[in-house]
């Protein structure tokens, strides 16, 4: 079966969990942002863990579905309609045979996530069928007139027994490799603080705005050879405004990375607007 | 004793092992690639992040490493290029050579790709011994295929991107196919040799 795109607002891609064990080649891991909401959406349509889903990045998207499958919408609560009449959300909801299925834009989160019974089954790349919106690997941003194709559905819908995802707190940090480049101790820098999260946050990383973090006198000024990056490390400018890496992010980078965000709280980073704010503790 | 300078922790699954330079870094890369279970091994300038492994099993392992290398038995990849470069010219004035000269001796070193990194299938290839300072404007758009310098390294744009090396020549050697059993042509360890060819079609 293929779904048919009739209309997406913001950015929605196909994620899955991404093609780790490539960087060495410079191909970013990518993947759900979300993965705790990508892997709900999968469990309540009766989904492998496995199987891709659509990211909804402040967008909305409407398709029709010529045959009747489950589906599940989770992450940044949004409005699901089929045929234009309300139904659950983060809850199995059965469309039925050429109906059209919408999720309109969320009014708080960011990132809303589709599970298809059968999974978005677009050809993979490297293993996955993740878009990366850094080098763009991976199948192409999903826009009105495209065709989705459907795996077929092995599993029975789960409405019960799902544990709810987590809620939001501070961000755990665990010690980065830099941490002797900056004047104190950048875990407590950074969790003595409320920083604002910026607009020009992406899928590459979620860019942070508050008073800066400065570096040792011993380190003023020097450059640091290329290195490779893990997904959550918050690496610091010259300008100290820190940089949250997320899964598009580029394999090296040559800023010093002062802590790395617990792998567990990633999926706030995915869910916080530009103007909000985040806080961070020791991890 | 072990050629290690140190390890970094880079939160509870990864670490970054700091070497001499980017030889020792390929050459750690690949000898840690045949002991120890990563879901990434990521060799760059003068450190190995090897990510998604127990910290404690890397230390176990890394500390026998004695500098060997086994980068000089990679595979040999040989790529045709028009050295018609617009940089050339002026790099070969600033390098107190003629162009003619600038291109026998590129051609005449066996490089060795690194590390890769900036786009997927772009090698950092060390061979050359020139210091060639990055364009002060980035151009805005460099096609694909284009052989460059910067550093002391060469590299070969997979696809068109903004960018600041030096452009020599040009190739239609396809580096990066996602369709490949390896989509990078130039994956670190890959060995290099240039090819100066009057035309493309000259080089097929």
């Amino acid at each position: 079966m293929n779904l048919t795109v009739l209309d997406t607002t913001g950015l929605v891609t196909v994620q899955d969990a991404g093609r780790p064990g490539h960087a060495h080649l410079g191909v970013p891991r990518a993947g759900w942002l979300d993965e705790p909401a990508a892997g709900l959406a999968n469990r309540l349509v009766g989904n492998e863990a496995s199987c891709a889903v659509l990211e909804l990045t402040l967008g909305s998207v409407a398709l029709r579905c010529p045959s009747a499958v489950w589906v599940a919408a989770t992450g940044a609560p949004c409005a699901v309609t089929v045929d234009g009449h309300a139904v659950a959300f983060a809850e199995p909801v059965r469309v039925a045979a050429g109906s059209v299925l919408s999720l309109g834009t969320p009014a708080s989160g960011v990132r809303t996530y589709l599970a298809v019974g059968g999974g978005i089954a677009v050809d993979p790349v490297l293993g996955s069928r993740s878009t990366d919106t850094l080098a763009w690997v991976g199948p192409a941003p999903v826009t009105a007139g495209a065709t989705l194709p459907v795996g077929t559905d092995t599993g029975e819908p789960q409405a019960l027994d799902t544990p709810r995802p987590p809620v939001r707190g501070p961000l755990r940090l665990l010690p980065g490799p830099r941490a002797d480049w900056f004047d104190a101790d950048p875990v407590d820098l950074l969790a003595g603080s409320t920083w604002s999260v910026g607009a020009a946050s992406n899928r590459v990383g979620m860019r942070l705005e508050g008073p800066g973090l400065r570096r040792a006198a011993a380190y003023d000024g020097r450059e640091l050879a290329s290195e490779g990056m893990v997904l959550g490390a918050v690496q610091v400018p010259p300008d100290g405004q820190p940089v949250v890496f997320l899964a598009d992010h580029p394999v090296t980078g040559g800023y010093p990375v002062a802590a790395v965000v617990h792998p567990d709280d990633l999926w706030m980073c995915a869910q916080v607007r530009p103007g909000e704010t985040v806080r961070f503790r020791r991890g | 004793m072990s050629a290690v300078l140190g390890v970094r922790p880079v939160g509870h699954a990864a670490a970054l092992v700091e070497v001499a330079d980017a030889a020792a870094a390929l050459a750690l890369s690949l000898w840690l690639r045949e002991r120890l279970q990563a879901v990434d091994i990521v060799p760059a300038a003068a450190t190995v992040l090897v990510d998604g492994c127990a910290v404690a099993d890397l230390h176990a392992v890394v500390g026998h490493w004695t500098g060997e290398s086994a980068a000089a038995s990679g595979p040999l990849v040989e790529v045709p290029v028009v050295y018609d470069g617009p940089d050339l010219p002026a790099l070969a004035g600033q390098l107190g050579l003629s162009p003619a000269e600038v291109v026998a001796q590129h051609a005449a070193v066996e490089h060795v790709v690194a590390f890769c990194g900036f786009a997927p299938g772009f090698g950092y290839l060390q061979g050359s011994v020139w210091d060639v300072p990055r364009l002060a404007s980035p151009r805005p758009r460099v096609e694909p295929g284009s052989v460059a310098l910067a550093g002391g390294w060469t590299g070969i744009y997979p696809s068109a991107s903004p960018g600041g090396w030096q452009l020599v020549g040009r190739t239609d050697a396809v580096l990066w196919d996602p369709s490949r059993e390896s989509p990078a042509l130039l994956a670190p360890g890959t060995r290099v040799r240039f090819r100066p060819v009057a035309s493309l079609e000259e080089g097929r």
